[in-house]
């Protein structure tokens, strides 16, 4: 149901963007809409942030995957175990660039002697490849909103296209974002198990950027547009000194707009977990917590139920076995 | 106390494909021995408790208050502000899946509800309905209202978790099922919906000091017949001390290590360590009890018992706090007390009295492992010990899930055994260190009439332990967890007999040689030693 929810929303966002263009509304889907979307995208984004800042961390609970700092000639496991702000910058930075625990991931297998477990890394490879490939298509869309376009940015082109086939040469990232994306959409309507937790907001998102990576493709190779008016359209935006030049396709705008669709769905999405991962206690906070105290800013006052009241119950039995007591 | 299954057809019936049905349209349905008796009101009375009732767990009516709904509602507003990971894990979730098949009960059960992705979704679809604004469009947005029926479920599968941390260690963003159990179980707290197992524990600890409601005179008789035994088997009388002002060290351990075997082998094992050395430490029996229930049930429960080993230790007068091997005791010592019950500054930062080793890492909440201290020791070749005496045993390691991946302590108790015995081997990767597999009874799932599921959650700890078994001729299993050596006997015999299991200072008070002891026979389970076993025949 969610699937099916899903992919008729993103349908409909499309038909919506190609209905908006015929009518002309090229003002509406090229200036208004995107700026919209990012002003909601940024404003809902600091504030799930602030949301979750306002919450405070009562107790120190990172999640320790190796060997503790304990005795000096015991060897500490310092990257899943990190005992110092650095050391836990080490794990952060393994985290998200290299998706660690994800390289963790095992699978269990029922067999009739019990369960078994086997390697797999089938999710960190397509979850790695899918997230380092968005990064560079992002960042590669710089040029789009840059004059002079900055020479690091060429550069990234330039590799990013270093297969050499086709004209214009072909991306290879717009290639793997596209299939890590569908590999990404195909285990989650597969794999029974990934299906049935899965929610119309796993699959909305990954059709969405489905739709935004297939419809820049075809722009870049089949239906061509022209690239000097997208430029000078972007970068109005960029200044803004918005402005829309007649005769850019219609499929450009649906590229548009589903961008703006996700930038200002984000914030209200599991996509926070883009933020999330910085903030997650169980990762970010350094196995220390019997060396330095952790403070709880509202740390309860409770009952307590005393020694002097444990005495008093106790103290004849107490006296009658020898243990020592306050009060005679 | 056997359950009726037979192995093979609990393993059998195992099946991961989930049904065709979205979960929301499966409404949950109580099977018995997979839940817990109800809390009983006296127990929830005496430790200050809303809402105690006389109510069972297997009715249809759970004769819950009126507006019990609100009270869940704002208690889970108020947890939202005060925990971050909290609120953070009920909104970031991706749901891709990773930790879905590491729950040792989703391995045994084989119930979806057990993958900690959906364990969390139940609690996650009520936040989404009534804490954000997408979730008001209902089930397309993965909300659903909170009824009875919904509070059952969260029930039901929150006392199928024990906070073990594995789906953690997976999770790419650390998304914590422990944690979020934790918050599920404060809610259900606050409904008096406590179970009885946890809920009479809690009592028995507030009042006496520990969880199995050992009163002084029982403590001490307890110690008295380990003492007997401990002269028969070493020809040493220990003579260890309660309550004794000016000690230099407090030794706390869980009851269950002076109540019941094997629990009270590796107390003897410690008996004669701090015999060895000429300790000055003292027992409490006011803060007898390191494990603490009240971390199954809320934080401020955990708070008030564990409030009493520093309040003992200062009305000591100690310098510092040893701990004995428990898990959970551990993960809330290492992670929690200093933060509710600190700061600690009637104590000294740790310094071992033999070896001059200062314990760094301990210096502020200023307590420490007893495997961080024998380790030491053994280092520092302040131990005499003959490891020969621990030949017949054919030795594994089972990593507890709290010291695990709430701590990290892997090589302290494994430098141990190798010191002590002959024979180590370890169980695969995969479940060991920070992929240990739980017992299955942790976060106070120890429960008689919920023997099949506890059987179901222990199944791949002993699977791993099957197959170290049959590879490797494995006749023990040792562990640091008061919890573990309770619950794996019963686990361990109902999937494949003839696996004994011990704490690690058991295996240490075996190999200790003793200064004036006679000539060792036996072991401290009154087992003949290798070599003695004519010896005992002859007798």
């Amino acid at each position: 149901m969610g699937m099916i929810f899903s992919l008729i929303a993103v349908i409909v966002l499309v038909a919506v963007a190609f209905v908006g263009t015929q009518l002309h509304l090229s003002g509406l889907f090229g200036v208004a809409i995107p700026y919209l979307a990012f002003l909601v995208f940024i404003a809902g984004f600091v504030r799930k942030v602030i949301k979750w800042g306002q919450s405070p961390v009562p107790f120190h609970i990172p999640t320790t995957c190796g060997q503790q700092k304990s005795l000096p000639w015991i060897k500490q496991s310092k990257l899943d175990n990190p005992s110092t702000t650095l050391q836990v910058i080490g794990r952060m930075a393994l985290e998200v660039l290299l998706f660690r625990s994800l390289f963790r991931n095992i699978k269990t297998h029922r067999t009739d002697g019990g369960p078994v477990y086997g390697s797999n890394k089938w999710l960190w490879l397509g979850g790695l490849a899918f997230h380092v490939t968005f990064f560079v298509v992002f960042i590669r869309h710089l040029r789009f909103f840059t004059e002079p376009v900055p020479a690091w940015v060429n550069m990234l082109d330039a590799v990013d296209g270093f297969v050499q086939v086709g004209v214009p040469h072909m991306l290879i990232t717009g290639v793997v974002l596209l299939a890590a994306a569908t590999y990404l959409l195909l285990r989650r309507i597969f794999n029974s198990q990934v299906q049935y937790i899965s929610l119309a907001a796993d699959y909305f998102p990954l059709f969405l950027i489905i739709g935004i990576a297939l419809t820049g493709i075809l722009m870049r190779y089949f239906i061509k547009v022209d690239i000097v008016k997208v430029k000078e359209l972007t970068m109005g935006l960029a200044t803004f000194k918005a402005t829309v030049p007649d005769g850019i396709g219609s499929i450009f705008f649906i590229h548009l707009f589903l961008i703006s669709v996700l930038f200002a769905y984000f914030p209200f999405s599991k996509l926070m977990h883009l933020a999330g991962v910085f903030m997650s206690p169980t990762r970010n906070l350094a196995n220390n917590s019997r060396a330095v105290r952790h403070i709880n800013p509202w740390n309860p006052k409770v009952h307590l139920h005393t020694y002097e009241e444990y005495e008093d119950e106790f103290r004849e039995v107490m006296k009658s076995e020898g243990i020592p007591v306050e009060k005679e | 106390m056997a359950i009726k299954p037979k192995p093979n057809e609990l393993l059998s019936a195992i099946n991961y494909a989930p049904p065709q049905k979205q979960w929301m349209d499966n409404p949950v349905e109580f099977k018995k021995g997979y839940y817990c008796y109800g809390a009983k009101p006296k127990n929830l009375e005496y430790i200050g408790f809303p809402n105690g009732r006389e109510w069972n767990s297997a009715d249809q009516d759970w004769k819950l208050v009126d507006n019990w709904k609100e009270i869940f509602l704002e208690g889970m507003e108020n947890l939202l502000k005060k925990f971050r990971s909290f609120r953070l894990f009920m909104d970031i979730c991706v749901r891709c899946g990773a930790c879905a098949d590491k729950c040792h009960f989703f391995i045994g059960t084989g119930d979806p509800k057990n993958m900690p992705v959906l364990r969390a979704e139940l609690l996650r679809s009520i936040y989404r309905r009534y804490f954000t604004v997408a979730g008001k469009l209902g089930k397309i947005a993965g909300a659903r209202d909170l009824t009875e029926d919904v509070f059952k479920e969260i029930w039901y599968y929150y006392y199928q978790c024990t906070e073990c941390r594995r789906c953690s260690v997976f999770c790419p963003y650390g998304i914590d099922q422990a944690e979020i159990t934790m918050m599920g179980r404060e809610l259900i707290n606050l409904l008096g919906c406590c179970t009885d197992w946890i809920s009479g524990p809690l009592a028995n600890c507030y009042r006496t000091g520990n969880h199995l409601g050992l009163q002084p005179h029982t403590i001490k008789s307890n110690f008295d017949y380990m003492l007997d035994d401990l002269e028969e088997h070493t020809g040493v009388r220990v003579e260890p001390t309660f309550n004794r002002k000016g000690a230099e060290i407090l030794f706390v351990t869980p009851s269950a290590d002076f109540f019941a075997e094997p629990g009270v082998f590796t107390c003897m094992g410690y008996l004669l360590l701090f015999h060895y050395l000429g300790l000055d430490y003292t027992w409490s029996t006011y803060a007898s009890e390191g494990g603490n229930f009240g971390f199954f049930t809320s934080n401020e429960m955990m708070k008030r018992l564990n409030s009493k080993i520093y309040a003992e230790s200062k009305r000591l007068g100690v310098k510092w706090i040893l701990g004995g091997e428990c898990g959970h005791m551990w993960r809330v010592l290492h992670q929690y007390m200093d933060t509710m019950n600190g700061p600690a500054d009637h104590l000294e930062a740790p310094v071992s009295p033999f070896t001059g080793t200062k314990f760094e890492n301990a210096k502020s909440t200023k307590m420490v492992h007893i495997s961080e201290f024998t380790a030491d020791l053994i280092k520092h070749g302040k131990l005499k010990l003959d490891k020969s005496r621990n030949d017949n045993l054919n030795v594994t390691f089972h990593d507890s899930c709290n010291t695990s991946r709430g701590m990290g302590i892997f090589e302290e108790p494994r430098y141990i055994i190798n010191s002590v015995c002959n024979h180590f081997h370890e169980m695969p990767d995969s479940t060991t260190r920070e992929n240990t597999f739980c017992c299955g009874s942790g976060s106070g799932l120890n429960a008689g009439e919920i023997e099949e599921l506890r059987m179901l959650g222990g199944l791949p700890r002993a699977n791993a332990v099957k197959y170290v078994k049959e590879k490797h001729g494995v006749n023990m299993l040792s562990c640091i967890c008061a919890i573990d050596r309770a619950v794996l006997p019963p686990l361990i015999d109902y999937w494949m007999p003839d696996v004994g299991v011990c704490g690690v200072s058991e295996l240490l008070g075996n190999a200790l040689i003793m200064p004036g002891e006679k000539e060792r026979e036996n072991n401290l389970r009154g087992e003949p030693l290798p070599g003695m076993e004519e010896k005992g025949e002859e007798e």
